[in-house]
């Protein structure tokens, strides 16, 4: 399977896209609605025209049109013929290719038995349920063997248990076909449980690519942050360098020691489940340790997320139901609070 | 159950003609109406039908009238269809082309009559011409709007699947416009009688439309009756006709059809 590689693509609100997908990698893009997710697809698939180079497996495929590129395509839309039946829809590709019957009706059999759809061969797109349609859609892109896998939200729209069985299914069938994917979603649950690679596009831009977890724990700019919502984001009043690689900052009561080489820190961002909280004074010393008052316990399936008050920071700590059960706290209780040192992470202003 | 309501239907669906019959056979048989030759009762109408096949004159009218429509409702409609799919699929020739039928378009087809008759002259021709013009703007309007209006995703889909600009054009482009094609058809179908019969009064001296003349000129209301009986069960035929073609051919899968 090949790369992909975009190279000052411009299109809509893109502008200057620079990107390289990696061989057989699952590539998810996540981003707010009209970030430019689908215009980068449609750039890769050749179904929209652009300024710029595309280049799939080292070819530049800029005059390639989309039936000549290789790619697979399950558009958001889904775009399910609605004149044929879920079998014709998924052997038109191969009909389109010139494979012979006997081997294209093998082929569609054999891709309705992997997306479990044997049994709606013979019915019409409108006669389908939101999760089978996505189902033929997935089945009807993978029909002509494509190189690459463009998927434009398969899940979404779904109710929250169909989509949760989509996904899994999805998961089995990428990684069994080992093909390089672009997975477009705005679901970052989703794209954390799929995703090699995640990056995170806003107003046309890459704002991040990285592996899941340091998407999560290592939010490039204050958008990624913000994107991914689950952080503790603080405003620094003022920062002082204590030895080299380490930083002392403050904000309102609080001071805290963290590793950064440089001065000019304006904010931090702190993982909720990097805060501790306990309801007896801690061992140890009294670096980065401070006392709140819990505004607000509320449960997460099996996490439970206290708010907490240190002066006038906001504070969102989350421990295991597990772990809390074994604390006596309720709200308006003070509490003493221990930020992780070691993955405290500056935020550029 | 739904047998019987579906008898119901019918039986109450068919009870306003039904008595429609009855009053005009009353006010016929006792000459409510002034003039009893100028409103024959239903009765005289269907004896004057009976007549009329047994003699052959209606028969061999109908036959005239028909093959007429079917030559020029066919080849309207062929040649429409064609000039439509090419408009709608092909945007410089529906730029070219989109001006002279907007222009052509709104002129009633029996408008053309006076200047086919010059050009053509009165003979077989000029019915069929009427009624191929009369089909012919009507479904390149319909065609070229229909093909126009596929949503652009379908196209991309099965480019991105493979598929060569005709394969687009035949396996997906044009069943998802037949909806609108099958529209200028059916409205069409029962104009281009009604176009007939004016082109066949004004100018043939054969046909249903020459046969009403005729009638008109011997006062024989109930001939005229029975010609305008025949019309509109015609018309309602043709359009039925078109209805379940396009029910067959776009029903299973169309939510509208």
């Amino acid at each position: 399977m090949p790369d992909i590689r975009l190279v000052d693509v411009s299109k809509h609100i893109c502008r200057g896209l620079n990107l390289t997908i990696k061989d057989k990698e699952i590539f998810v893009v996540v981003g707010t609605t009209g970030a430019g997710k689908t215009t980068l697809l449609n750039v890769i698939a050749g179904v929209t025209d652009y300024e710029g180079s595309v280049l799939i497996d080292g070819v530049r495929m800029d005059k390639v049109s989309p039936r000549k590129r290789g790619v697979g395509y399950l558009f958001q839309g889904l775009a399910l013929f609605p004149h044929l039946t879920v079998e014709a829809n998924i052997s038109f590709g191969l009909q389109a290719c010139g494979v012979e019957k006997a081997t294209a009706d093998k082929r569609v059999l054999s891709l309705m038995e992997m997306v479990r759809i044997k049994h709606l061969a013979h019915r019409y797109p409108h006669m389908l349920s939101g999760g089978e349609k996505k189902r033929v859609a997935l089945a009807r892109s993978l029909a002509p063997s494509p190189q690459i896998l463009l998927l434009d939200e398969p899940t979404s729209s779904l109710d929250h248990q169909t989509a949760k069985y989509l996904r899994s299914e999805l998961i089995d069938v990428l990684k069994k076909l080992e093909i390089t994917t672009v997975y477009v979603t705005h679901d970052l649950r989703e794209a954390e449980e799929i995703a090699d690679r995640i990056a995170l596009m806003s107003h046309g831009k890459m704002e991040q690519v990285s592996s899941p977890k340091e998407f999560f724990f290592d939010p490039r700019n204050e958008s990624v942050s913000e994107f991914v919502g689950m952080l503790n984001i603080i405003e620094c009043s003022q920062s002082r360098v204590l030895t080299s690689g380490l930083v002392e900052v403050f904000s309102d009561e609080m001071r805290m020691v963290l590793p950064y080489d440089g001065n000019n820190i304006k904010k931090i961002a702190i993982p909720p489940d990097d805060i501790y909280i306990s309801d007896v004074k801690p061992p140890g010393p009294a670096l980065n340790r401070f006392k709140g008052k819990v505004k607000d316990i509320s449960r997460h399936g099996s996490n439970v997320r206290v708010k907490l008050s240190i002066g006038k920071n906001s504070l969102l700590a989350e421990l295991p139901v597990t772990a809390f059960d074994e604390l006596s706290i309720e709200e308006g209780n003070e509490v003493h609070v221990v930020i992780k040192l070691r993955r405290l992470r500056y935020v550029e202003s | 159950m739904k047998n019987k309501t579906g008898r119901l239907q019918s039986v109450w669906g068919a009870l306003p003609i039904a008595l429609f019959v009855v009053v005009w056979e009353i006010v016929g048989r006792f000459n409510l109406f002034p003039g009893q030759f100028f409103f024959p009762p239903f009765s005289a109408v269907v004896k004057e039908f009976y007549h009329l096949t047994a003699n052959g004159v209606l028969g061999k009218n109908f036959l005239s009238s028909l093959t007429r429509v079917l030559i020029g409702l066919f080849s309207g409609s062929i040649a429409g269809i064609f000039v439509g799919v090419v408009m709608g699929w092909r945007n410089v020739v529906n730029k070219a082309l989109n001006p002279i039928i907007s222009l052509l378009y709104p002129i009633p087809a029996l408008g053309w009559l006076p200047l086919l008759m010059l050009w053509i002259g009165i003979n077989e021709m000029l019915p069929i011409t009427i009624i191929f013009i009369c089909s012919f703007f009507p479904v390149v309007y319909n065609t070229a709007t229909g093909i126009r209006h596929v949503d652009r995703k379908y196209i991309q889909a099965a480019e991105t699947l493979g598929a060569s600009n005709m394969r687009i054009l035949f396996k997906v482009v044009i069943p998802l416009a037949l909806p609108n094609i099958f529209t200028g058809l059916r409205l069409e179908a029962g104009m281009s009688w009604r176009v007939l019969i004016a082109a066949e009064m004004v100018a043939i001296p054969t046909g249903i439309g020459a046969l009403l003349m005729q009638a008109e000129s011997l006062v024989r209301v109930d001939i005229i009756m029975v010609c305008l009986i025949v019309l509109s069960v015609m018309c309602l035929l043709f359009e039925k006709i078109f209805a379940l073609a396009e029910k067959h051919m776009v029903g299973r899968w169309s939510t509208h059809a």
